[in-house]
């Protein structure tokens, strides 16, 4: 079972409909899956899975970094993790990363650096974030824009965090961490 | 939160409205009517009915006029979004993009630059799915605009039901037209809604179409205690 976690700031948001329904449209045939937002998430949660992706956020949402410590269960997961935008800045932060103004919106040309399982080479990407990550040493840099980190991978776990929003553009990334 | 719906009257930005009031306070409508009949950016057909729309709904509507030179209407469109903020003093801004990056960005980086959140509960949903909810929910909307082939005048005025998508449908595997038009292909208003507190007759309308272009002009109506 995959579970998505709900990086918006309350249960039930209206802004799910933006980032929690289209990654369920994509994967709802491939997989079983339930989703939570990350104020109402139990270790015995975190326990029944088998993969976890954390979504994206609105671009003015940033209760999740002030919620940081509901997210400690990040570092001791040993399964596939994949995070996006807002997903990707809680795993780089929880592993002692730091974040960085990079504003970018709409689509960006993304460079892979490091080969990686779920994406390669030169493609255009859906972006919407107003901040990228400073990776820590617990991290490879998989992908970059002309101006901001685009992926990371954690360099001893299958953790993955995009900048960029697959469920938009770059489907076929999902397949690929649900299939892995 | 406090939200401004940008509102064209037609079934997306009826629909994300819709799902915005189940979730959030919406304080205002905001209309941009285009004198550029090919904007980019904004719905044209009927947006002169918005008012009588806004009322039906019985939430206040901002409307806001523009050239529609392409990027000075996104000036008139901050500037509309601004005074909406001003006036009602808006958390954020919805709007009824399904899949158009083109429109999505532009709205994004307005409301960015204005500190307002944008919501875009539609999006990439299915098209044919939304437009099934639509039918399922009891909405009345009708098609009141057709640009591309094979749609000709007969579509227009045509009320949106299981029979319609079934034909959109076939038209989308055969050629590729988003059935709920959200390549410009169609346009659509709406007449009643399971929110509206009356709905709208049409008492006047006209038919203007040529080969595949043509729009459907309502010349007057009345609204209707429910």
């Amino acid at each position: 079972m995959i579970l998505i976690v709900d990086m918006n700031h309350k249960k039930d948001s209206l802004e799910a409909y933006e980032f929690i329904q289209p990654i369920v449209s994509v994967i709802k045939d491939k997989t079983d899956f339930r989703v939570l937002q990350y104020s109402e998430i139990k270790d015995k949660d975190i326990d029944k899975t088998d993969k976890i992706i954390l979504s994206g956020a609105n671009l003015k949402d940033n209760r999740f970094i002030d919620d940081i410590d509901k997210f400690s269960w990040i570092t001791n997961y040993d399964k596939p993790m994949l995070g996006i935008c807002a997903g990707m800045e809680i795993i780089a932060l929880v592993f002692g990363s730091t974040l960085k103004p990079c504003t970018e919106i709409g689509l960006v040309e993304v460079n892979t650096k490091k080969k990686n399982s779920l994406f390669s080479g030169k493609f255009n990407a859906y972006s919407l974030h107003s901040y990228s990550v400073i990776p820590s040493t617990n991290f490879d840099i998989l992908a970059e824009s002309k101006n901001c980190v685009h992926a990371i991978k954690h360099k001893t776990k299958d953790i993955y965090g995009l900048m960029f929003h697959p469920e938009v553009k770059n489907k076929d990334i999902f397949e690929k961490f649900v299939k892995n | 939160m406090k939200l401004g719906v940008l509102f064209s009257g037609g079934k997306d930005s009826t629909y994300a409205l819709d799902i915005a009031m189940k979730k959030e306070t919406v304080v205002c409508l905001i209309a941009i009517v285009s004198k550029n009949k090919e904007s980019y950016m904004f719905h044209t057909p009927n947006i002169h009915i918005t008012d009588l729309q806004a009322e039906a709904i019985g939430i206040p509507l901002l409307k806001v006029e523009t050239e529609g030179i392409k990027e000075k209407e996104l000036e008139d469109l901050e500037n509309a979004i601004k005074k909406a903020k001003k006036i009602y003093k808006l958390n954020g801004i919805v709007t009824g993009t399904i899949q158009s990056v083109y429109q999505s960005k532009r709205i994004e980086i307005i409301c960015d630059k204005l500190n307002l959140k944008c919501i875009n509960p539609l999006w990439m949903k299915d098209q044919v799915e939304l437009l099934n909810e639509l039918v399922e929910n009891k909405y009345n909307i009708i098609i009141s605009g057709i640009f591309a082939y094979p749609l000709d005048e007969s579509w227009l005025g045509q009320k949106i039901d299981k029979n319609i998508i079934a034909k959109l449908v076939v038209l989308q595997a055969k050629y590729e037209i988003n059935p709920a038009g959200e390549g410009g292909e169609l346009e659509t208003t709406v007449l009643d809604a399971p929110f509206f507190k009356k709905r709208i007759v049409l008492t006047d309308f006209e038919k203007n179409a040529k080969d595949n272009s043509g729009i459907f002009i309502i010349k007057s109506v009345e609204l209707v205690d429910k």
